[in-house]
């Protein structure tokens, strides 16, 4: 495991006497293409606070190369669940990538010409160069995302967090961000960590699954987690994992139903 | 109008004060207030404002220049706010209907006490709605000194301030101490508040700090040109307003002269308003399908 690039142990986190997550062990590897799979509510915002640093853990551990995470750290890059910008924000495409390299700095800072063609770069890999003068405000959600993702990679992080980038858009333009990540993270080697309820618009790109259940994670092969005994003994009720037109369908049952049955059976894949 | 290029206008000294303190002062308003704006903070700058009055009041009364009772009040307020965290939403209602309506309760007091035993019934109009023309020599320095330090608070937190407010969260992640920043745009939207209060007066100081803000919001898509053409404003309404405030003893009833801060508002509202005529383009972006051929080949 000493190759992981990110390694949680057995993170638990405790918030007003409710436990968010319980016992969560993974590792995450350079290139890799991770989804972080779950219905709302079961704590993938939270456990991507703890990988960022926003969210302390109740016992367990985060760590970046082997080492404890530092407080303040640009190896990871973040884009932040849906965002509210006001459309009269002064703030153009270019802008707000431009921030991406130095928005935590304080003091006032020139332009210049290295500065700029590194944001249009950074603007065309993401497939954003069309609007990089206009304000981020009035862009769609999708068009918004790519401008974010643009933001959170300028400043060459090895891994990249995106929570439910794909929430609210419309097809096309959750495949063209798809493939974008997918695409950064073979040919950039960047690792990326994906929050997403449906897993399906990620098959083409996704190594491995992170699937969180109830503040519980089972962690593999998208073809070894996704299975009916496992998501059971996440849920701790019975689910049904339905195959239809190569697209999966994970449909869990009322509260109580067939939960001690599932349990019973093991995997061996939950952590 | 062709009285104000008579000699007396350029050779007045409370006109040159005005002027120049009143630029200084309409900068600084007009910068604090785009970051003001955009951290969708109006409201805790009209609170500032609205308590920046009891403390003007209560200055008066106790024979200390107003500024100073703007200033402290408007710092201890902000002191206040950032302790409970007045300034989220949340917590907006409840301070409104009980803290603000007794701060002005006290105004009320202040300025009726004072009125009553110095028999000068200028000092509420003063501290209300500001003095441009009557701005005692002996405060200027610090009125600039007090203008100087927030602007350079605001433009070293620049970045910092316009990537938290992109998004929080991206700014605590990057290790930006977001709190500590933010305590520190709200002393400097206090002293500011308490400057626009000097010259135009306690309840109209929020017009100074939002009016060119909102402007310029509407016109620039930048944050510098926004920084740049919301200054423009704010001091091209301080001086017109100074400008036809000085025209206005030849108008009726002859002799009295209209207030400045009646001008200056009433300017920045019609600039405000003039935006709207402009029709604001988008660029055509162009959608996702055709930017996705692009999308698959690198930079």
């Amino acid at each position: 495991m000493s190759e992981d690039l990110l390694r949680l142990e057995n993170v638990s986190v405790r918030l007003g006497g409710r436990e968010i997550l319980k016992d969560v062990s993974f590792g995450i590897r350079p290139g890799q293409f991770t989804g972080l799979i779950g219905p709302n509510g079961a704590g993938k915002t939270t456990l991507l606070r703890v990988i960022l640093g926003l969210q302390p853990v109740t016992s367990g551990e985060v760590l970046l190369d082997g080492a404890p995470r530092p407080h303040r750290d640009s190896s990871i890059g973040y884009v932040p669940q849906k965002l509210t910008i006001e459309p009269d924000m002064p703030l153009r495409v270019r802008d707000v990538v431009s921030l991406g390299l130095d928005g935590q700095k304080f003091g006032i800072r020139l332009p210049s010409r290295a500065r700029r063609e590194r944001v249009s770069d950074m603007l065309t890999a993401v497939g954003a160069q069309g609007y990089a003068d206009a304000r981020v405000g009035e862009l769609s959600g999708g068009e918004q995302q790519r401008v974010m993702i643009a933001h959170a990679l300028i400043s060459g992080p090895r891994l990249l967090l995106l929570d439910e980038p794909l929430a609210n858009l419309d097809i096309s333009s959750e495949q063209g961000i798809v493939s974008v990540l997918g695409r950064l993270a073979r040919t950039e080697h960047v690792a990326v960590l994906l929050s997403a309820h449906d897993m399906n618009p990620l098959m083409p790109v996704m190594d491995r699954i992170v699937y969180v259940a109830a503040g519980r994670v089972a962690v593999g092969d998208t073809d070894e987690v996704v299975q009916p005994e496992v998501l059971s003994r996440l849920y701790g009720r019975h689910v049904d994992v339905i195959r239809v037109h190569g697209r999966i369908l994970v449909v869990a049952a009322p509260e109580g139903v067939d939960a001690a049955e599932a349990a019973a059976e093991d995997a061996g894949v939950i952590r | 109008m062709h009285y104000i290029f008579e000699p007396g206008f350029f050779g007045s000294g409370p006109v040159h004060v005005a002027l120049a303190v009143g630029a200084v002062i309409a900068i600084t308003s007009a910068v604090v207030g785009v970051f003001t704006v955009i951290r969708g903070q109006s409201f805790a700058g009209h609170s500032l404002a609205d308590i920046a009055t009891t403390g003007g009041s209560g200055a008066f009364l106790v024979g200390v220049n107003q500024f100073w009772g703007f200033l402290a009040f408007g710092a201890g307020a902000a002191a206040f706010m950032e302790m409970i965290g007045v300034q989220r939403r949340r917590s907006r209602d409840v301070a409104t209907g009980v803290v603000l309506g007794a701060a002005l309760g006290l105004a009320a007091l202040f300025l009726y006490l004072a009125t009553q035993s110095t028999s000068t019934t200028g000092a509420s109009f003063t501290i209300l709605f500001g003095s441009i023309f009557v701005i005692t020599t002996s405060t200027i320095p610090a009125l600039i000194a007090s203008a100087v330090l927030a602007l350079a608070t605001v433009l070293v937190l620049a970045r910092v301030l316009l990537l938290s407010s992109l998004s929080s969260d991206i700014a605590a992640a990057r290790g930006v101490p977001v709190r500590a920043v933010g305590a520190a745009f709200l002393m400097a939207l206090a002293v500011s508040v308490a400057l626009s209060a000097v010259i135009i007066g306690a309840v109209l100081s929020t017009a100074l700090l939002i009016g060119p803000a909102a402007t310029a919001l509407r016109l620039a898509r930048s944050p510098v040109k926004a920084v740049i053409t919301a200054a423009g404003v704010g001091v091209l309404a301080i001086w017109l307003g100074v400008v036809l405030a000085y025209d206005s003893y030849y108008w009726p009833p002859a002799g009295r002269g209209w207030p400045v801060s009646f001008f200056v508002v009433t300017l920045i509202v019609v600039g405000y308003l003039l935006t709207f005529l402009r029709r604001r383009d988008r660029q055509p972006a162009p959608a996702d399908t055709l930017d996705r051929e692009h999308a698959c080949s690198p930079a």
